[in-house]
């Protein structure tokens, strides 16, 4: 399967295999007008299979959002054909509006005007707590 | 200036809670200084839910530092039955009152408050979370009776998984030198493991238990607290666990001759009548205590704590 190489835009490389869609939708791809790419399973020599995204122009990336789904993607911004900056990502310190607190007697269960907020916990465990009810969430 | 408001206890510094303590002392040894401390200052109460002694107790605060009260207490009778959001509720009352005191069922609904409201915001309570001016007047109280608030064996009794005066308490005792814990619960309510992560990060020695007159001969406070019938799905449990720990006066002998019984209040079982004419048992203080150093709170965050007359 042949896909075009990306000119100017940026390539999402290393995407656990499974997890393009979700990082389509979040990201909020399918409302971009450029060519946007989503290719799935392909064989990789460290992660057996993965996913990846290539998008035909250059946008703001919420890395937020990217790091909390995988940390282990790598962003390539490419321009005129060249590696113009290639970046790493990790696990975000404090997440906003990417995951819901899921505490019916949270604040932000009814206040719909604010901000979902979450602050990183542990690391290992990826375990995260809402800024408002100190609630755990855990992938 | 900055506004400051009081979400959780861990908001005020160590130096801060034992300045608010003192000018507690200081506004019971002479209340006439502080009699128009606040005077043209409004304090809107604004109660979403039922409470006694923290309304009143926040009322009372006000109106003796010659300031005055709005407010309502009970949430249908405010904008919020027509669906007015927290956030433009504050903005509103910001227009009217000098400093607001809100008890909230949602948790998280204080932080809310405080980033609309322009005006100073104490949170009096927000669901099972946090309670700040509670753990202020079981500082003051401890402070009192003990006259420290280090090198203390403190004994917390009852529902320790949902009790939200526990959780700040801990919080709060968890910044002095020497305290020890122990902690004595049914496993079903036993203190979340990240408040015991907590403890054991900053050096608190504590134990957990069930049994509560073994506990007891060691403690110099034991805190009580009511097994809260709101916080189970089903009736069963609550009915099972309430009376798990009722203290009378024959499990009373066993504990020191100065060791000293706080509850938040309200009680139901938990402890006997026949307790109260002890001079041990502190809770009826607990409650005075509680409007002294929400005068003391109230000074501060109008920014008024060195004006006297």
């Amino acid at each position: 399967m042949n896909i075009d190489g990306v000119t100017t835009g940026i390539v999402l490389d290393h995407i656990q295999a499974g997890k393009s869609m979700t990082i389509y939708n979040l990201l909020g791809l399918d409302k971009l007008d450029c060519s946007v790419a989503v290719i799935q399973n392909v064989r990789s020599e460290k992660y057996g299979k993965k996913d990846v995204i290539k998008i035909d122009c250059i946008i703001d990336l919420d890395f937020d959002v990217l790091g909390y789904i995988d940390p282990h993607i790598t962003v390539n911004i490419v321009r005129d054909g060249k590696l113009e900056k290639k970046s790493h990502l990790a696990l975000p310190k404090e997440l906003v509006n990417v995951i819901q607190c899921k505490n019916p007697r949270c604040i932000t269960s009814t206040e719909h005007s604010i901000d979902q907020r979450f602050r990183l916990m542990d690391e290992e465990t990826r375990t995260y707590r809402c800024e408002y009810c100190d609630t755990t969430h855990v992938e | 200036m900055a506004k400051r408001d009081l979400i959780d206890i861990t908001d005020l510094s160590v130096d801060e809670i034992d300045g608010l303590l003192d000018l507690a002392d200081d506004m019971t040894a002479e209340p006439e200084k502080y009699y128009n401390s606040c005077a043209h200052r409004k304090l809107a109460a604004l109660f979403y839910e039922p409470s006694t002694r923290t309304r009143l107790s926040f009322e009372s605060a006000m109106l003796e530092l010659g300031g005055d009260v709005i407010g309502f207490s009970d949430a249908m009778s405010s904008s919020a039955s027509k669906g007015e959001s927290v956030s433009d509720t504050m903005r509103v009352v910001s227009c009217y009152a000098d400093i607001i005191a809100l008890r909230h069922p949602k948790e998280g609904a204080a932080l809310v408050a405080a980033g609309a409201a322009t005006v100073p915001v104490i949170n009096a309570g927000d669901g099972g979370h946090f309670h700040p001016t509670q753990t202020l007047a079981d500082l003051l109280t401890i402070r009192r009776e003990k006259r420290r608030l280090s090198d203390l064996r403190i004994g917390f009794c009852g529902d320790l998984k949902f009790g939200r005066t526990v959780h700040s308490l801990i919080a709060a005792l968890m910044r002095y030198e020497g305290i020890e814990i122990t902690l004595i619960s049914p496993d079903e309510l036993k203190l979340p493991e990240y408040i015991k992560d907590e403890m054991s990060a900053s050096g608190v020695k504590w134990t957990e238990t069930g049994d509560l007159e073994k506990a007891m001969p060691d403690l110099d406070i034991l805190y009580m607290t009511r097994v809260q019938m709101e916080r189970f799905f089903n009736e069963e449990d609550y009915i099972r666990l309430r009376d798990t720990y009722v203290l009378d006066c024959g499990k009373l002998a066993a504990a020191k001759k100065d060791m000293i019984i706080m509850h938040p209040l309200p009680r139901v079982n938990e402890i006997s009548v026949e307790i109260d004419p002890d001079p041990r048992a502190k809770y009826f203080d607990q409650v005075k205590n509680g409007k002294d150093v929400r005068k003391a709170l109230i000074l501060k965050l109008l920014g008024k704590e060195g004006e006297t007359r």
